[in-house]
């Protein structure tokens, strides 16, 4: 028998981590063990998106797929450090004492967030941004603080700025530069940002040199710099670059280069052949790679070594970026400052919106060679197809770049070669894509499962969705978008047909554009367009028929035929006198009584004939109905905000009344959920609704498309420090762009994440009004809420109405076959068993 | 009012007024409570059993009616069974189906048979 060989690999982070699940997989490995050692405390996690973290992600959500990790052949040793290697003995000896043996070795040690030498640096208030630790630490010095300085205004700088703002301290930005981003943008480039981001309320510092940093009296920090005034801050992160993490190939004699990094060769072995560096610590051709996508084609490379295969080889990897910086987007690809001798510019700036897109061409004007994008980056997948495939530039290249008055210019998917990669992290590419389609895969779903493709950093979602529709459209797939067997429409056609044909009913809707006669599925969608398009009451005699039974009596019908009452109670606010009430009606009519997750209160048991008598009560009371029955807006939560919690910095009662009573009975795809909070603690949970709203120093900052149940999504910062107007001005021209466009019971993420171009899709209608569409949806929304009327009041006044709430149309007796019994002091439906018992016994 | 349901008699139940156009409403003959649809565009009533069988709550009356795969139906606003509106048969279960009545109008009244 053989003993298996032993692979030792130094660092669990995404690259160290990428190659042991590449290596597992590989049928070679079969004869090995693998020990992982890893320093933090933590299993790999996903760095790339780490500043999720503090948008509520936990390491869990993360963390990265666990599955290799069950292998009985992998050990992982977390919270150990490699102390030192012995080339030699061919050990690597870890911090609690202990030596391991290894056949082979793989650094993955990353790099550490480079500190300057500034007197002070080392203040228990200087933090750095690169482990969930440090984030840790960021946020719990940030809790008691005003005020948080990040210097560097690189890439990573301008991340850990927006994390600062996001913990709620006012942020200032130091850059030492005469710009920021200077890697990555130029002079104007950097100007627009710098706008941009000053816009938003974080205070950028260009040519500022910090000189030092001193402990004030009150235990905060202040910034002495090389000229201005002095800067006091409790936080301060800094991020002036990153250096290789290469202690270990210092200390054991491996080739390092001039400045850090430990040399590997294309197939990423070392000086020493037993030993391969990947991932940000290695030096390739005097280049290291700070992206994750390069570092995963290394551990590929390496964990195909291991198993006796020459390739791939690493041959370099592009260095193009896409992000969107404290909600600006920013996109730099290849020689963005034209450094190519005859390089030709191609610029367009536009003040008013903040834009700038650069880019650079060869000589003769046919090629690619760099591009630079602030402030839009719609062209920038197009413009990475033209540069990683070399394709031929249009006779005009400036035309990608000039605004269109449409959509931005698209590379037809047909132009790009089987070779181009589509998700550059995880290496997939068109044809890749297309042999999954041909092995049976037939939507965007099955194609990512199968190859992973937009797995990492998310980027490339719009360019595979164009890819695989466009694939499948080839192959004559037709994705069937009917709404049911009377309908081959989706909703959005639908409401367009219903709106352009001003048809005003069911009947004229089908007879038109449907077959046959209706079912439970077209109706009460279609009646939630009708009351959309012409604002008639659900209940008006041409509807009733359409209604579910929920929409029909006003009220949500329970798993026994009874029915539960929910008063409208705006933002969670009641006086004593209407808690009475409630009680007072709750007792007289045997109900079950209980405070719902929505801020309100919820009466169940009652029947159908009681409904009128109790809702009557609730109206003369001052109430109006809740509405948790219809497909409409239901709550909007609120904390206590400023007016009593000591840390409120708005009134968030006052506006989640105010949002409530606006949107109130406004008819949707599905629910709408609101919240407001106070201040950054979030005690109203608002990132978790459809529309959420947090108090800043400065007004409100508005998030979007989040939601809890069964399949929760947190929501997306939309737009910051708003006005009240402003903010109600968003929201209407929203949740009108949803309520137009949205599927049937499709609620407002999912919506989002299916809307081609996603969240930045949204923001440039909504915000940027790009479809020059904005004061056409406040008018609407204007439109629709002017008619409010609450749907109890003025059922009660309607005799006709209310003979539909009649249990027998030929008896006034009860449903004899509701029974209770009581439990915890209420009464609850008896079950099947307990019911024949009691009849048994009566 | 609370009519009798006699043997082998067309019974009034309702008023045509009573009822909903394509859609339900329910009455009692003593114990037994029934469902009944009007589909006006034929001027024919439908009697069926009011308990949804996959609740035992007396629920039919309240749920929408239309035509799936062909077949008149209601859908339970429950749980959202199909029940075909003329022989009661649930299209997601064979073994599963509603009682059902002859019913028909008479003089703006509406009658109910018991066989
Ligand atoms: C009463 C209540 C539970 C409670 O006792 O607290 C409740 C009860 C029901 N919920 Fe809920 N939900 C209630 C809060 C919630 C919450 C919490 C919240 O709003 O903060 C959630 C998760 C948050 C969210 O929606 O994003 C929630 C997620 C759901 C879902 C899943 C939605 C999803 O997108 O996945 C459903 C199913 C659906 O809507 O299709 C649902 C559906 C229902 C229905 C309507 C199911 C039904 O068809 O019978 C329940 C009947 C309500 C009734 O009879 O009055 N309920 N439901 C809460 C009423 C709040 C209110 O005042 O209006
Ligand atoms: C906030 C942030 C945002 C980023 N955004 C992007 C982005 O948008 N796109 C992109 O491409 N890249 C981005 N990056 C960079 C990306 O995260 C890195 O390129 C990637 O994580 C590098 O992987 P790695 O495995 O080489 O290093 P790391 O992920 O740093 O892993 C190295 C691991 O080795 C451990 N280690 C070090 N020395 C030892 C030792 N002696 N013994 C044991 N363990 C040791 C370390 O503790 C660490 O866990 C971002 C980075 C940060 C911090
Ligand atoms: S969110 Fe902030 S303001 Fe509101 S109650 Fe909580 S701590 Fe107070
Ligand atoms: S490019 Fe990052 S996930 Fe595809």
């Amino acid at each position: 028998m053989t003993t298996a060989k032993h692979l030792v690999i130094i660092g669990n982070g995404m690259v160290g981590h990428h190659c042991v699940e590449n290596f597992l997989t590989e049928s070679e490995s079969a004869s090995w063990r693998v020990t992982v050692v890893g320093e933090e405390g933590y299993a790999a996690y996903d760095r790339v998106h780490l500043s999720e973290y503090f948008q509520g992600k936990t390491h869990q959500d993360l963390a990265l797929g666990k599955a290799g990790f069950e292998d009985a052949r992998l050990t992982t040793l977390l919270g150990t450090r490699v102390t030192e290697i012995n080339r030699e003995e061919h050990q690597v000896v870890l911090s609690n004492g202990e030596r391991l043996h290894y056949d082979k070795l793989i650094l993955a040690t990353g790099s550490y967030p480079f500190v300057p030498p500034i007197p002070g640096h080392d203040n228990k208030r200087c933090f750095v941004y690169r482990t969930l630790d440090d984030l840790d630490a960021i946020a719990s010095a940030a809790s008691a603080g005003r005020t948080g300085v990040v210097i560097g205004g690189g890439l990573l700088g301008l991340e850990a700025a927006n994390a600062l703002r996001s913990l709620g301290l006012e942020t200032h930005v130091i850059e030492f530069a005469p710009r920021l981003m200077p890697v990555q943008l130029d002079d104007e480039a950097g100007a627009i940002l710098r706008q941009k981001i000053s816009d938003l309320g974080v205070q950028v510092h260009v040519n500022t040199a910090t000189s030092r940093i001193e402990t004030s009296g009150d235990d905060r920090l202040t910034l002495h710099f090389a000229e201005g005034e002095p800067l006091t801050t409790d936080v301060l992160v800094f991020s002036a670059g990153i250096r290789p993490q290469d202690a270990l190939g210092r200390q054991s004699g491996l080739e390092l280069g001039e400045r850090g990094g430990i040399r590997i060769n294309n197939h990423c072995q070392t000086s020493d052949p037993d030993i391969y560096a990947i991932g940000e610590v290695a030096l390739w051709q005097e280049t290291i790679f700070g992206l994750v996508a390069p570092g995963y084609r290394m551990a590929e490379t390496a964990a195909s070594h291991l198993c006796g295969q020459s390739e791939p080889t690493f041959l370099g990897a592009d260095m193009s970026t896409k992000l969107k910086l404290l909600g600006v987007d920013v996109g730099s690809i290849g020689d963005a400052h034209a450094s190519t001798a005859g390089a030709l510019s191609f610029r367009y700036i536009n003040e008013a919106k903040g834009q700038y897109k650069k880019l650079v061409t060869s000589a003769d004007g046919k090629h690619l060679l760099g591009a630079i994008l602030v402030g839009d980056n719609s062209s920038y997948d197009t413009l990475l197809q033209y540069y990683l495939n070399d394709i031929a530039l249009p006779e005009e290249p400036d035309s990608l770049i000039l605004p269109t008055g449409n959509a931005a210019p698209q590379l037809g998917v047909d132009a790009l070669p089987d070779t181009a990669t589509i998700c550059s992290c995880l290496n997939v590419t068109k044809g890749g894509i297309v042999s999954a389609i041909e092995q049976g895969c037939c939507s965007l779903a099955e194609v990512k499962s199968s190859t992973d493709a937009s797995s990492g950093c998310g980027g490339c979602a719009a360019m595979l969705k164009n890819v695989v529709d466009t694939t499948l459209e080839a192959r004559g797939f037709e994705v069937d978008h009917s709404l049911c067997e009377h309908f081959q429409y989706t909703r959005q056609e639908l409401y367009h047909l219903v709106q352009v044909n001003q048809i005003k009913t069911f009947d004229a809707l089908i007879e038109q554009f449907g077959q046959g006669n209706g079912c439970d599925i077209c109706k009460p969608a279609v009646a939630s367009i009708l009351a959309i398009c012409w604002n008639e009451g659900v209940l008006d005699a041409q509807h009733v028929k359409l209604q579910d039974t929920n929409d029909t009596f006003l009220a949500n019908m329970q798993k026994d035929g009874t029915y539960s009452v929910v008063p409208r109670i705006a933002g969670g606010e009641i006086t004593a006198e209407k808690l009475l009430v409630i009680g007072q009606i709750a007792k007289d009519y045997n109900l079950y009584t209980k405070i719902t997750g929505g801020q309100r209160i919820d009466l169940f048991g009652a029947q159908l004939h009681q409904l009128p008598p109790i809702w009557k009560r609730l109206v003369d009371a001052g109430f109006e109905t809740g509405q948790a029955y219809g497909k409409s807006v239901r709550t909007v939560k609120s904390c206590v905000g400023s007016t009593w919690c000591r840390y409120g910095v708005q009134d968030s009662v006052g506006m989640a009344i105010l949002l409530e009573n606006r949107y109130k009975g406004l008819r949707a795809p599905h629910k709408l959920k609101f919240a407001v909070s106070g201040c950054t603690r979030e005690c109203a949970e608002a990132q978790s609704k459809d529309i959420g709203v947090i108090a800043t120093e400065k007004g409100w900052n508005l998030f979007v498309c989040g939601n809890g149940g069964m399949k929760p999504r947190h929501a997306d910062l939309f737009a910051t420090d708003l006005d009240d107007v402003t903010l109600i001005q968003t929201i209407d021209r929203l949740l009108m762009f949803y309520i137009r466009t949205a599927d049937r019971l499709q609620r407002t993420a999912r919506w989002m994440e299916n809307l081609e171009g996603g969240l930045d899709y949204l923001k440039a209608v909504i915000l940027d009004d790009s479809l020059g569409l904005a004061s056409e949806l406040e008018q609407q929304m204007e439109h629709q809420l002017e008619s409010y009327a609450c749907e109890w009041k003025t059922t009660l006044e309607d005799e006709q109405k209310l003979k539909r709430f009649r249990t027998f149309v030929n008896s006034p007796d009860a449903d004899d076959n509701i029974v209770f019994v009581q439990e915890r002091d209420q009464i609850r439906p008896a079950t099947n068993e307990e019911k024949h018992n009691l009849i048994a016994t009566a | 009012m609370t009519a009798q349901l006699k043997k082998d008699t067309w019974t009034d139940v309702c008023q045509l007024d009573d009822l909903v156009p394509e859609s339900g409403v329910a009455v009692r003959l003593g114990k037994t409570q029934i469902a009944l649809f009007y589909w006006p565009k034929t001027g024919e009533v439908f009697a069926l059993g009011n308990t949804d069988p996959f609740s035992s709550a007396n629920v039919i009356a309240r749920g929408i009616v239309g035509d799936v795969q062909g077949k008149r139906v209601v859908a339970s606003p429950l749980y959202k069974q199909h029940f075909c509106l003329e022989t009661g048969q649930c299209l997601e279960d064979d073994a599963v189906s509603l009682m059902t009545w002859p019913a028909r109008l008479e003089e703006g009244q509406v009658l109910i048979h018991q066989p």
